[in-house]
């Protein structure tokens, strides 16, 4: 029944598994949307969302318990400098993981892995649901959406999200 | 090591495999662009899932 399974092992050792899981948190702050197996992206989740709900507390212990997982200066100055910042009005659930289909060749499970780093929306409709985000993505309006039920939902441009984020999702294959 | 006794019969052999038999996939449609797609997936053909757009179908 999989109880009190935490660790998703993946089928490696435990350095291996750290160290792959550690590029594709890098991988993901760079492209701030990853595609990746449905596996290794539920293990990839609990992962990042500890990363940046430590990273919120802007302490140099904080700093540095991050720096132990993302090793490449650049991703980190990024993450500190871009992404923390975006998470203000979010104190959990940083990430997303949207199922995509299955890899040509071996039929693998691949699902989307992405930053929620766009406004939360709360919408207040007759289903009942809690919050809805709006994400405005490359040059579709969000309105042109026949929905209905997201009536609310407002475009919030956040460009660089936009254009890179969701245009150029890059491939995870380790 | 096992080693056939008899020769099966092709009526034997294909009463076995009266019963591989493949399910269609359960489909749903995209409240999107109305086209048919996989519950719990992002639709393959405009990118979208639960009303945002969440990749470029182009590159796919
Ligand atoms: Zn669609």
């Amino acid at each position: 029944m999989g109880h009190r399974d935490k660790i998703h092992k993946l089928g490696r050792t435990k350095p291996h598994r750290e160290a792959m899981l550690a590029n594709m948190a890098m991988s993901l702050f760079t492209h701030r949307v990853i595609k990746t197996t449905d596996a290794k992206a539920k293990a990839l989740k609990p992962l990042v969302d500890r990363l940046i709900s430590t990273g919120k507390q802007d302490t140099l212990h904080a700093k540095r318990m991050v720096a132990r997982t993302i090793h490449n200066k650049e991703v980190f100055k990024k993450l500190f400098a871009e992404i923390i910042p975006q998470f203000t009005d979010r104190t959990s659930g940083f990430t997303r993981v949207v199922k995509l289909g299955v890899r040509k060749g071996d039929g693998a499970p691949i699902s989307v892995v992405e930053l929620l780093t766009e406004k939360v929306v709360v919408d207040t409709d007759e289903k009942g649901k809690k919050e809805k985000k709006a994400k405005s993505t490359d040059s579709l309006p969000k309105k042109a959406a026949p929905k209905p039920k997201a009536p609310k939902s407002t475009v919030k441009a956040v460009s660089k999200a936009a254009g890179k984020g969701s245009s150029a999702p890059s491939t995870k294959n380790k | 090591m096992p080693l056939p006794k008899r020769r099966h019969s092709r009526t034997r052999g294909r009463k076995r495999r009266t019963n591989w038999t493949m399910t269609l996939p359960n489909v749903s449609e995209c409240q999107h662009c109305h086209n048919p797609k996989l519950p719990h997936h992002i639709c393959t053909h405009c990118g979208y899932y639960n009303g945002r757009q969440i990749i470029d179908v182009k590159e796919v």
